[in-house]
């Protein structure tokens, strides 16, 4: 910016030339570590991914004997049928949390922000499924969710919902929807805190020059508080998507490495460390990369997150 | 004044049953763990369901670290998590220094680079990690888990950091430049004070992630020697493969999550601020 000023102005003097350059070579030198380290941690292991992924190579034998074998991976990846499960798996996690976290977190971000005696108590309690790891999240839940001694059917029991124990972990219909609500749980909190920011920018005016119009609560909520919140709203579902899609803990703690359930990331690691097919685990971890890569690209050119 | 009807009450009861409601739903499942840790093997199996223990079993708490090697697997976690947050703080403050004062060009790409880099999925990497830390023979050691971890940590911290630094006002290092100081100097002795709290946040985030993490620590260690306390917990182990012990789980579970739920209480203004500033993942 300042340098374009400056050269519209035409020649600079000498002394201020040099700043400018110190001032850059200082900024590169205190981002070289940084850079070096994301080089060798992000940089050098998505590279030996990519190599990996061209040949067949065995986990189990150190150091690594590498057989090149072309696109071999990648044509049976294109057939293999549990690849395409897990990735509906994901996919169906992904969408069902996001729209269910978005929409439970704004109710109770619009619940929160209005004034009551406790809101302070619910706010904490509000950080509590998020500050609880994900593995003892799930782990909780899953105790919960025991087809005779788990809490979750005896509620559904004494609330005559239901007159028999379901089991949850167990029956290939109910297990995605289980684990899904234990994402649910965990991270709504965390999505209405985001939308709670957003909506405690939005000035009281517009609400009051919205009932001078004689505005319903509905057009309210449709006209005011969701176009000013898209920036915010915006921002956690993109946020949440790429998080979701690469989903492994919650899965892999509550149903392990079961078909029925498995994610991109559960199956991929499965590939890679339990049968020690180094080859074709980076071929799929590099399908995983392409499919969020592309998110990414979108979410960096919609977001456009200011530099300066 | 207007006279309130029978709907303002209705109202205001079904405002408060619903405030109830969603509160009893975000801590049910942490009661339920804390109910969970307290009972006997009888009276966990036992139906009906007993909901809080006429005599609550402290010993499990004991147990976690007699029966279980849960002390070495909470050293682990602690030593990995926090020089973890440490090396991120110091490689990523300078970093952010750079790209939230100095003009200079080429630094939008290494901003969204950066930024590139924190939403990197773990697992495309994991197989390319996996060989650069056998071939640096930290498999199964800290260090393995510390580097690793640094790239999610390090990039994080560079972002968060970066929005702290570009609020300070700027007639400080100004300043600090007129009466002649360098750039590290105004950086050490300017900016670093002022920049506490923005290390805090962003140190207390870092930090969690590390503590939280598990795709790595399951993959990179193989017995409790660098095992860090979300795969113990994932992993615990009792007589057979259908009887776990979940008082043992449950008490382990409540122990790791306290800290953090006394830390989030502290800093709750604070993380709110970092994660909207940042807005990441949880």
């Amino acid at each position: 910016m300042q340098q374009t000023t400056v050269d519209a102005q035409g020649r600079r003097s000498r002394p201020d030339m040099s700043l400018e350059r110190r001032r850059a070579r200082t900024a590169w030198l205190f981002l070289a570590p940084t850079l070096i380290v994301i080089l060798l941690v992000a940089g050098y292991p998505l590279y030996r991914t990519i190599e990996l992924s061209f040949t067949q190579t065995s986990l189990l034998k150190f150091p690594l004997e590498s057989h090149f074998v072309g696109l071999l991976n990648y044509k049976f990846l294109l057939q293999d049928s549990q690849w395409w499960h897990s990735v509906r798996n994901t996919v169906i996690f992904t969408v069902a949390s996001v729209v269910i976290e978005t929409v439970l977190g704004l109710g109770i971000a619009m619940l929160v922000n209005a004034k009551f005696p406790g809101r302070g108590t619910m706010r904490t309690a509000m950080l509590i499924p998020w500050a609880i790891p994900t593995v003892v999240s799930a782990q909780m839940w899953r105790w919960m969710y025991n087809d005779v001694y788990g809490v979750v059917n005896d509620i559904i029991m004494k609330l005559g919902l239901s007159h028999k124990a379901y089991a949850w972990l167990a029956n290939p219909r109910l297990m995605l929807p289980a684990i899904i609500s234990v994402d649910v749980w965990k991270t709504t909190p965390f999505m209405a805190l985001l939308l709670l920011a957003g909506l405690q920018s939005i000035p009281g005016e517009l609400y009051e020059a919205a009932r001078v119009d004689g505005a319903n609560p509905w057009q309210n909520f449709m006209r005011v508080t969701i176009p000013l919140l898209r920036p915010a709203l915006l921002v956690a579902l993109i946020f949440r998507t790429l998080d979701a899609l690469r989903v492994f803990d919650v899965i892999y703690v509550m149903t392990g490495t079961n078909p029925t359930t498995m994610s991109m990331a559960v199956y991929s690691r499965q590939q890679l460390v339990d049968f020690g097919a180094l080859g074709y685990g980076s071929a799929l971890s590099v399908g995983i990369f392409i499919i969020i890569a592309i998110f990414v690209v979108i979410y960096v050119v919609t977001l456009r997150v200011e530099v300066d | 004044m207007r006279r309130r009807g029978v709907g303002y009450y209705l109202g205001q009861v079904a405002f408060a049953i619903l405030v109830v409601l969603v509160f009893i739903y975000l801590v049910f499942p942490f009661f339920w763990a804390i109910s969970s840790s307290l009972k006997t093997p009888n009276e966990l199996f036992q139906t009906p369901l007993v909901y809080w223990p006429p005599v609550p079993q402290w010993k499990n708490y004991l147990t976690v670290f007699t029966a279980q090697p849960f002390a070495r697997n909470l050293l682990n976690s602690l030593i990995v998590a926090g020089l973890t947050t440490l090396l991120s703080l110091l490689i990523g403050g300078t970093a952010s220094y750079a790209l939230g004062r100095i003009r200079f060009r080429g630094k939008r790409s290494v901003f969204y680079g950066i930024l590139g880099v924190s939403m990197f999925p773990q697992i495309a990497i994991l197989g390319g990690m996996f060989v650069l830390i056998r071939t640096l023979h930290f498999y199964n050691t800290w260090w393995g888990l510390i580097l690793s971890y640094m790239v999610f940590t390090l990039p994080f911290t560079v972002w968060v950091l970066t929005s702290f630094v570009r609020e300070i006002p700027r007639e400080l290092e100004e300043a600090a430049f007129v009466d002649g100081a360098t750039p590290i100097q105004s950086l050490t002795r300017v900016l670093l004070p002022v920049m506490a709290p923005g290390l805090v946040t962003a140190g207390l985030l870092a930090f969690i992630q590390a503590w939280n993490e598990f795709l790595f620590a399951l993959t990179f260690t193989v017995d409790d020697k660098a095992r860090t306390v979300p795969v113990a917990i994932a992993l615990f182990s009792g007589a057979s493969q259908y009887v776990l012990p979940w008082a043992q789980i449950m008490a382990a579970s409540v122990i790791v999550t306290v800290p953090l739920i006394i830390l989030v209480l502290i800093f709750q203004q604070r993380i709110v601020a970092g994660l909207t500033a940042g807005a990441v993942k949880g």
